[in-house]
């Protein structure tokens, strides 16, 4: 089975409680394909019980970039959360799990 | 006036690698050095650790790093601007000068004061985070609000060679010395913007030349054992070359430098800073040549009226106890380990949680339950406000030696106190920054 994995790189950010992902692809004749295929409510059902809050996109054509804004996401936040990566960190690569 | 600088930036954060910081003044032909090592919850502890001792409070590897730095500082003529004075910036200040004399160095230090608010904060003003007001937080540790370029820039105008500053936001430490340099206007919104873009590029250091971006098998970058920071020379108009010294590792190249520029972005079309609210939509990367990358575009609207506070307070404790199990049955040894120590004090602690690590820590159970691994590491942590309590998850841990399933081992034990950081909005004009000169 083919994931985004196989296409696209992801990076990680925290703000508070929210957990921001962004995604770009390897090649950019792709860009269009995530655009189509990785949506808010793609990204909020695979990433399950992580996400508490809302999902929100941004598309930004001219970097080849989705980023996405979770809401809720960090269970309160890096600095006082008891997760292990508090910060959220390792999620790019939760994102890059879902399937193609 | 120049028609172009050099800007490097050499540590991304307090505890970042020492020698790229060296290497990059004997080497880069730098202008100015940066050295962002202050975040969100660091400037809290550094605010405790100066209650405890008044010449405290400045950052904790701030004398080694300018014990090695001052010398090439002065000899290669460049700057540095730093934001290594933390929760006391005049006791950092000081300790510089009495390096400086030990090293037989002179040198002129300018401070930036004024981020800290902790006597002006309204205790009825409500955090960004949750809308409550910062009375319900308990006990506030610390406040200090994010200076921009307007605090910085008369600091530049000095004859110092070091500029020590407490909070600022991270991307003014490189937007000060363009606008120093080019004789830019502070109302200048696009060139703020193209600044900005720059400068919050450059302020995780190492995470432009590939670190943090690197996978063996999708995003290979060479050299990391060996990883140098970046430096970017910025021309007038406000683009920017992005560079490394020669023979350092990692690697140049603009989908390390998009990573980089969406990091930590909340809205892309509007990142809010005290000087700007910039732009990075249309931000433009171009590889010039091997480990040579022009950065250009971006834009800006004018700064806000307010400015964003860092709070800081006391958030209890935090215990944690780990111990791993392998081989066969090692996944349900460890969760009857883990449903021991949750019936025995799970009840005692506001926040407690029992995860399993090569198995659900990190990504929780939807995603991560592909196949059982062949070892498997319990970790339990509870969140208490009294220490006493926190303390038990280690030692509970600790006792499954002898009192829990069979072939346990490895147990470790941590207790930390926690800090807590929230934010609030205040009218920047209420904030008065000033700038005092020290002398070796």
């Amino acid at each position: 089975m083919r994931k985004l994995a196989d296409l696209a790189h992801s990076r990680a950010g925290d703000k508070g409680n929210t957990l921001i992902l962004s995604l770009f692809p390897f090649e950019e004749e792709n860009f269009s394909l995530l655009v189509e295929k990785v949506t808010a409510e793609r990204v909020k059902e695979h990433l399950g019980q992580q996400i508490r809050g809302k999902v929100h996109r941004h598309v930004l054509p001219e970097l080849h970039a989705l980023l996405f804004t979770c809401e809720g996401a960090l269970a309160g936040g890096v600095t006082t959360s008891l997760a292990l990566d508090a910060h959220g960190k390792t999620l790019s690569y939760a994102l890059l799990e879902l399937p193609l | 006036m120049k028609d172009k600088i050099r800007i490097g930036c050499g540590a991304g954060f307090s505890g970042d690698r020492f020698e790229p910081a060296l290497m990059l003044t004997e080497r880069g032909n730098l202008d100015y050095l940066v050295l962002e090592c202050l975040a969100e919850r660091t400037i809290a502890l550094a605010q405790k650790r100066k209650q405890q001792n008044p010449e405290l409070g400045y950052d904790i590897f701030l004398e080694r790093r300018i014990e090695s730095l001052l010398p090439l500082l002065v000899q290669h003529n460049t700057r540095l601007i730093t934001n290594m004075g933390a929760a006391n910036p005049i006791a950092g200040a000081q300790k510089i000068i009495e390096l400086a004399k030990k090293l037989g160095i002179k040198v002129q230090v300018a401070v930036v004061l004024g981020d800290d608010v902790f006597d002006q904060l309204p205790a009825a003003a409500l955090s960004m985070e949750e809308n409550k007001p910062l009375h319900a937080y308990g006990q506030l540790i610390s406040a200090n609000a994010y200076l921009g370029v307007d605090a910085i820039l008369p600091a530049l105008k000095t004859s110092a060679q070091i500029i020590l500053t407490g909070r600022v936001a991270d991307p003014s430490l490189f937007l000060a010395p363009m606008i120093h340099e080019f004789g830019w206007s502070e109302s200048d919104a696009d060139r703020m913007g193209k600044g900005t873009v720059i400068g919050h590029l450059m302020e995780c250091a190492g995470q432009l030349t590939g670190g943090y971006f690197a996978d063996p098998i999708s995003k290979p970058v060479p050299g990391l054992a060996n990883l140098g920071h970046p430096l970017v020379e910025i021309s007038r108009e406000g683009t920017g070359v992005i560079l490394k010294v020669e023979g350092t590792g990692g690697l140049i190249h603009p989908q390390i430098a998009k990573e980089q520029l969406l990091y930590e972005v909340m809205d892309p079309g509007n990142y809010f800073t005290p000087d700007v609210i910039a732009d990075f939509r249309s931000v433009r990367f171009e590889q010039l040549g091997p480990n040579r990358l022009g950065v250009s575009g971006g834009t800006g609207k004018m700064k806000p009226e307010t400015l964003k506070v860092s709070v800081g307070y006391q958030a209890g404790w935090i215990g944690e106890g780990e111990i791993s199990y392998g081989g066969a049955h090692a996944v349900e040894r460890a969760k009857l380990a883990g449903a021991i120590i949750q019936q025995r004090i799970g009840s005692y602690f506001d926040e407690f949680r029992v995860d399993f690590i090569g198995l659900n820590s990190l990504h929780g159970d939807s995603i991560s339950l592909t196949g059982l691994p062949y070892e498997v590491r319990l970790r339990v942590a509870g969140k208490s406000s009294q220490k006493e309590i926190a303390q038990l998850v280690g030692e509970e841990v600790e006792a499954l030696y002898t009192n829990g399933p069979a072939g346990g081992g490895g147990a470790r034990k941590f207790v930390n106190e926690v800090i807590g950081v929230v934010s609030i909005l205040i009218d920047r004009n209420q904030i008065k920054s000033e700038v005092q000169l020290f002398e070796s």
